[in-house]
């Protein structure tokens, strides 16, 4: 099922949530929706399943339109960041709810219900757990009762608030590799939220960056990360350094030197130049930015290099490999090898 | 640190943890003899009295006509009461808890007025209020119904009296009941009615069930409301306390201790089927106190 | 915009709340039943109290036995609290500061007098130092004399009252936990150092709280007090005692005249009580209410 939401605006209390969104959400891909907290990303999953209602705007399910629908008409499965679960519900009863709550036309008889139920709690990998309470469960085992529960409707669209939120760092890489699968096997339209960018690249098929109540950018990861097309997504996505140049005769200039990297179409004046820390080379003479070396710490297999740049003392973060010779050097020059240029703000 | 735990004496039984903080000896110390002496020594004076009559002349005085008449006064109204309880005060705890008007606030400290409020005045307000000429009262006059000195009028104070255990024990545990489950159960499909029925109630059931237990015990052994208001018709509107107090002013001490015993070993037998509910509901669902 | 908005509501409301007509029906419901069960009977004390005018009211006050019950009421409020705060204090410290083995079932000890009826609690202490017990005619020859005097009154006042101040201060010690002393401890401070300058101030409002509790129990205790007390005018009847005795005399005027102090008493207890709920409503309590 293919879903669009129109121009969507949204305020809590004149408070503006979201300012009129478009996405277009493809049939059996599974996006994300990343962005710092108050970018507004869960109050558009909340949008999309109906628990929150537009100040403006449009929400099209196929080409239903599904804002004169209920959440409860929608058939859409929604997984809660902190699981939800019915306390006193076992875990079988969990599952089944959606389905024993049918009115009678609609039910499946018990023993389909049950059948049903115990298929989904295999697909989630908890046999045998179906008399148990969810008080008795692990959190990263909640969770998976919790998307089993949202799965047995059958629904439309399947929408996860920070499904992994509330999990530690190890369980919550495993539930990631075990969502994709589940993901690839049952074909759902999956639309999670998320603030953490490595669990967006690793998990969707596109990604949808948000900030303060605005789409930023949506395409697949590789596009997102390689090609941001603004300051705040180059910075929110993946590691980044950001140094005030000067364009000039088509080429960039710090401090009244050329750095050796060309302007291409970007007008003359201030600019913002943005590169990754670890898309960088060394350079000995040619033109180049060059610094003073201010701390220098190894993490892991890498060399973090902080660099101040120019009299203004411009602070910028270049990586190395941790036994490259020039980590022991008070002074470094060196050439982004990408780069993303922006007007001055 | 590894060292320090294997070098510490293990001991297999010790009633207290060590602790860097003073007070222990002393604050333990006067707590169980104050407790001793203003609760355990009187109980047991009372248990002592009772054993005194042996087995048969206990369950004699025990199943006196009078005696069961009262106990069967004060039981059937204090269930009467606390059914009402139940019914109306997880309402009003879910109006306060769930809807915002205009006066809620007050509404919600007012709850707690029985607690507040002397049991004698509340008995004799009840009353003129109940009463064949008093402001409730005079409008089932006229149909014959009287409220004030028959056993409704009983109901009408335990009523009173046990609102707020009902209202104040539900409460806490609503508030907690997280928004979330409500709109899983949303998602789900579930219309609200089955959202109430199915996720929000069963929730609540411990806390209910604590609350009519609370209320219950509460109202079977009130005194103060209830007399006035009562009639004290012996087999009617005669409650057990009062026969008790009957009792006393008689100089007839056997037999008032005879039903002092019987209601006390009910309301602890309530008393522990309250801690069980909330010991199964927290082992089950995790929480629930 | 505004209409936009307001029609958009009233077409769907949200999925985790009722229809607003349903809402104010319910709403409707529990107010309707909160003021008839709970304010009127408030109201009516004072119409009651005022129904012979200003001057009856006054007079009834000031009548040499109301004058004297008003004494002996603070009196006995004026021992039995500050007891049940040392009790307290006591109490919380050791259960909170230490972890022991019987802990929990010393918790539910502490709460034992909820569940014990007032008549009872009035009943022990008759069977402990009336005729017939070993330790009233012992203490008689000495010339002391607890029942149908001050300290049986006390005696039962502060059984009724006994679990007010620590079942406050348990919880809230519990949540507090033991890091601040430590601190303290650590810093060089000795214990009593520790518990009047750390301790203390963070438990006051909690403290404050309890004792409130605790006092409007004390000065309005009906049941137990009228067992022990002998209702001598003048000299061991408390104000709900003295509001019995008008009442039973046909004097409803002065009865609720009094009765409306004790209910200004509760009224006063409850305004408080809200202004430190919603104040200092975490200092209070660890989630208890």
């Amino acid at each position: 099922m293919e879903v669009r939401v129109q121009n969507v605006r949204k305020e809590f209390d004149r408070f503006p949530a979201l300012h009129d969104v478009s996405l277009d959400i493809r049939s059996g891909e599974l996006i994300a929706l990343l962005g710092p907290s108050g970018s507004g990303k869960t109050t558009l999953l909340r949008l999309i399943a109906g628990l929150e209602t537009p100040t403006a705007g449009k929400v099209f399910f196929g080409d239903t339109d599904a804002s004169e629908k209920t959440v409860q008409e929608r058939n859409i499965g929604f997984v809660f960041q902190h699981y939800a679960l019915f306390r006193h519900m076992t875990i079988l009863e969990n599952i089944s709810f959606g389905l024993k709550v049918r009115p009678r036309s609609s039910r499946p008889p018990a023993g389909e219900i049950r059948r049903r139920a115990m298929e989904l709690l295999d697909l989630v990998q908890l046999s045998g757990l179906e008399k148990r309470y969810p008080n008795q469960l692990s959190g990263g085992q909640r969770q998976r009762v919790a998307l089993a529960r949202a799965l047995a409707i059958e629904p439309a669209v399947l929408l996860l608030d920070e499904p992994f939120g509330a999990l530690d760092a190890q369980v919550r890489r495993e539930l990631r590799k075990w969502l994709r699968e589940i993901h690839d096997r049952t074909g759902h339209t999956t639309v999670f939220v998320t603030h953490d960018q490595e669990e967006a690249l690793e998990l969707s098929d596109r990604l949808c960056v948000m900030s303060q109540g605005k789409i930023e950018q949506v395409g697949t990861p590789d596009s997102v990360y390689d090609h941001p097309t603004s300051p705040f997504v180059f910075g929110f996505i993946g590691e980044s350094s950001e140094l005030p140049v000067t364009v000039e005769n088509n080429e960039l200039w710090v401090g009244g030197r050329a750095i050796g990297v060309p302007a291409g179409d970007a007008q003359p004046g201030e600019a913002r130049l943005f590169f990754r820390p670890h898309d960088v080379e060394l350079v000995e003479h040619d033109a180049s930015l060059a610094g003073v070396v201010s701390t220098n710490r190894r993490v892991g297999g890498t060399r973090r290099v902080e660099l101040e740049i120019g009299g203004a003392g411009h602070l910028v973060e270049v990586d190395l490999p941790f036994d490259h010779p020039a980590g022991e050097k008070t002074r470094l020059a060196f050439r982004p090898r990408r780069w993303k240029l922006f007007p001055a703000v | 640190m590894s060292t320090v735990a294997s070098t510490a004496p293990r001991r297999a039984w010790s009633f207290r943890q060590p602790s860097v903080i003073p007070g222990f000896g002393l604050t333990l110390g006067f707590t169980l003899t104050y407790f001793s002496l203003i609760i355990l020594i009187p109980l047991i004076a009372l248990a002592v009295r009772s054993a005194g009559l042996g087995p048969e002349g206990f369950w004699k005085a025990a199943t006196d006509a009078r005696v069961l008449g009262s106990l069967r006064v004060s039981f059937v109204t204090a269930l009467i009461a606390a059914g009402v309880n139940v019914v109306f005060g997880t309402l009003i705890a879910w109006v306060l808890v769930r809807y915002r008007f205009p006066g809620r606030r007050i509404f919600d400290a007012i709850i707690d007025l029985p607690f507040a409020l002397p049991t004698a005045v509340a008995g004799i307000a009840l009353t003129a209020i109940y009463a064949p000429n008093g402001t409730v009262g005079s409008l089932f006059a006229p149909l014959g119904w009287r409220i004030a000195y028959t056993p409704a009028g009983i109901v009408i104070a335990m009523i009173f009296i046990g609102l707020p255990f009902v209202v104040r024990t539900i409460q806490p545990i609503l508030e907690e009941v997280s928004h979330e489950v409500e709109e899983a159960s949303a998602t789900l499909g579930a219309n609200r009615f089955q959202t109430i029925i199915h996720v929000i109630f069963p929730s609540l059931m411990p806390a209910i069930l604590t609350g009519f237990a609370l209320a219950f015990a509460r109202a079977v052994g009130e005194y103060g409301s209830i007399i006035f208001i009562a009639g004290n018709i012996p087999f009617v509107s005669e409650i057990a306390p009062l026969l008790i107090y009957i009792r006393l002013q008689e100089f007839n001490y056997v037999g008032a201790t005879v039903i002092a015993t019987v209601m006390l070993l009910i309301s602890f037998a309530l008393l522990l089927a309250i801690n069980l509910i909330q010991a199964w509901s927290r082992r089950r669902y995790g929480y629930g106190n | 915009m505004a209409t936009k908005l307001r029609a958009q509501t009233k077409r769907r409301h949200s999925p985790t709340s009722e229809r607003r007509s349903v809402q104010l029906l319910l709403i409707g419901i529990a107010v309707a039943f909160m003021a008839i069960t709970l304010v009127l009977p408030l109201y009516s004390v004072f119409h009651e109290a005022l129904s012979k005018g200003v001057g009856a009211f006054f007079a009834a006050l000031g009548e040499k036995d109301a004058q004297a019950a008003i004494r002996l009421t603070l009196l006995v409020a004026a021992t039995a609290v500050p007891l049940n705060v040392v009790f307290g204090l006591a109490a919380s410290w050791a259960i909170a500061k230490f972890e022991f083995k019987g802990k929990a079932f010393l918790i539910t000890l502490i709460d034992l007098p909820f569940s014990v009826s007032p008549v009872i609690s009035g009943l022990v202490y008759v069977l402990l130092f009336g005729a017939g017990s070993f330790l009233g005619p012992f203490l008689k020859s000495y010339g002391i004399e607890v029942l149908f005097a001050l300290p049986g009154i006390v005696l039962a006042t502060i059984f009724v009252t006994f679990p007010f101040v620590a079942r406050e201060l348990i919880p809230l010690m519990q949540d507090q936990g033991t890091g601040d002393e430590e601190a303290a401890l650590s810093l060089g401070a000795n214990g009593w150092q520790t518990f009047w300058r750390v301790t203390i101030p963070n438990i006051k409002w909690g403290l404050l709280y309890g004792v409130l509790l605790c006092n409007a129990r004390a000065m309005g205790e009906f049941g137990a007090v009228a067992v022990v007390s002998g209702k001598i005018r003048g000299q061991t009847t408390t104000m709900p005692l003295q509001v019995e005795m008008l009442y039973n005399e046909y004097n409803a005027a002065a009865a609720f005249a009094l009765a409306s102090m004790l209910a200004l008493l509760a009224l006063v207890t409850l305004v408080l009580k809200s202004v430190l709920e919603w104040r200092f409503g975490e200092e209070i309590a660890a989630g208890n209410h």
